[in-house]
């Protein structure tokens, strides 16, 4: 487990972590807690009962500045954001030419600025995209001395609004910038949990006492990346990387949703990189889609796990696939061939030399209790 | 500082090995391993009456967050498996070297037990991973 010699960057809650018995472990060029003490399952049970605060200060965040920053990043996704209301916040994703995603991404309206959030990997490829493709229009900016926490859970709205009560006034999506102690922070009443809870930017100099004030409150538990891992999973949310990527279209993955609110105003006007691809599969659908699966014995299947049809044909993997505290049971997605997405659907799954039995399923497996 | 009693013996893969007699040992996973990989969900336990050659991946743990292989630590066959362990694979978490035991077997050739480690080399080991 030794993680060589590779100069790992630290976030602020850095020392917290470690105070807090952290297991450290490298992920997208950082060193992150991937549990606490406690563990992974009640760390997970902690946050869809009560709350769970993240350091997720290795994602991106990148301001976008200028009267056009809204219409011209437009351009480069299959939604509209245009007429992205003050302080709304919308997830949509970047493409490339052949309909793939660069990024799966949030984009806020954050007044004189837009605000995108965009997964720690793809953070330097994105800004680098961003800056040739609106350069000329824009001035974009990593907030490179910004953190960011996420505190998820049904107790995130009353453990928050004890410092900052006009917090309980966000509404799903929405956001806002608040002052508490001189602290300015910007937050946004969203997650990637599938929980009502925020997601908090504030300076990297104040990010460690402000996680510390969150804590006091009995409700909150410090949550590593593998309880980040199993609750997005169990709320369906898709993974940068392993569920989504550059060879995914948004229609494959099952999010034609975020392109579907104006799909009639895109379907005849947009020139997003991509779109002829994502319009004909929008028109005449795709050869595969992204499901959620269970597996019909207790062993948990992972992500690389081939689908296979009753004529033993590879009809699909596993994209990502764990254990669901809360519903004690493996779970899964994948992209299987279109003719097998029809929930209650049987498939076979290859692994370690023997074949389980795996069934399609309706997407999320614990449902979102988002406060709309 | 994980526990690592004196009297077992141990592989460099992580499981304990208790000499019954001169043909029979009972195998499991370490303190060490059983903290490493958290919170156990599920095993697949080797098959009864089978014969496995020393380092055949014999049993399968599965914690939240990763896949795990057993190995068998000597040549064998199986002669009792921990069926309480599949209604209630966290008795590994709890009780790694009690309740948590996984399997017995049979020696084919009790030579085998001289390549494994003793607890001190071990907790060396434990400590560098």
């Amino acid at each position: 487990m030794s993680t060589g010699r590779i100069e790992l960057n630290k976030t602020p809650l850095h020392a917290l972590h470690l105070e807090q018995g952290a297991r450290m472990v490298p992920f997208a060029g950082y060193e992150l807690p991937v549990q606490y003490r406690g563990g992974i399952l009640q760390e997970h049970k902690h946050t869809r009962c009560q709350a769970g605060l993240f350091d997720i200060s290795h994602m991106g965040q990148i301001r976008i500045t200028g009267d056009i920053a809204l219409s011209a990043l437009e351009n480069l996704v299959p939604g509209r954001l245009a007429d992205l209301s003050l302080f709304r916040q919308k997830y949509t994703v970047l493409t490339n030419p052949e309909g793939g995603i660069i990024d799966d991404v949030m984009v806020m309206h954050a007044g004189d600025h837009v605000r995108l959030v965009v997964n720690a990997a793809c953070k330097h490829k994105v800004l680098a995209y961003l800056q040739n493709s609106l350069g000329h229009r824009c001035e974009i900016q990593m907030l490179a001395s910004e953190s960011l926490l996420a505190l998820q859970g049904p107790a995130a709205a009353m453990n928050l609004a004890r410092y900052i009560p006009a917090v309980s006034e966000l509404t799903f999506m929405s956001a806002g910038k608040f002052i508490f102690n001189g602290i300015e922070l910007t937050i946004s009443r969203s997650g990637y949990t599938g929980e009502d809870g925020f997601e908090l930017s504030l300076s990297d100099n104040c990010a460690e006492d402000f996680a510390r004030l969150l804590l006091k409150g009995d409700e909150v538990t410090l949550a590593g990346l593998g309880a980040r891992d199993s609750l997005r999973l169990e709320a369906g949310l898709c993974l940068y990387g392993q569920d989504i990527d550059s060879t995914t279209t948004p229609v494959e993955a099952g999010l034609h949703w975020l392109i579907a609110e104006s799909s009639q105003w895109k379907c005849k006007n947009a020139d997003y990189p991509g779109a002829d691809i994502i319009r004909e599969q929008l028109r005449s659908g795709t050869g595969r889609r992204r499901v959620g699966l269970i597996p019909q014995s207790r062993a948990p299947l992972r992500a690389g796990t081939g689908l296979l049809n009753d004529r033993q044909e590879q009809i699909g993997v596993i994209t990502s696939g764990g254990y669901s505290p809360t519903l004690e049971k493996p779970i899964a997605m994948g992209y299987v061939s279109s003719d097998y997405i029809q929930p209650g659907t049987s498939l076979g799954a290859f692994a370690r030399g023997k074949e389980f039995r795996i069934a399609v399923v309706a997407l999320p497996f614990v449902a979102h209790r988002y406060c709309h | 500082m994980p526990d690592t009693p004196d009297y077992l013996r141990y592989t460099t893969t992580h499981t304990w090995v208790e000499i019954i007699d001169d043909r029979t040992i009972r195998v499991g996973i370490t303190d060490f391993a059983q903290q490493e990989l958290d919170d156990i969900v599920f095993i697949e336990l080797p098959e009864m009456d089978r014969e496995y050659t020393r380092g055949d991946e014999c049993a399968i743990v599965e914690s939240v967050k990763s896949t795990s292989e057993i190995y068998c630590p000597a040549s064998g066959n199986i002669i009792a498996i921990n069926l309480s362990l599949e209604d209630s694979p966290g008795l590994i978490n709890e009780d790694p070297y009690g309740e948590g035991w996984i399997f017995q077997m049979e020696l084919t050739d009790d030579s085998d037990l001289d390549d494994l480690i003793d607890a001190d080399t071990y907790r060396e080991l434990a400590v560098d991973d």
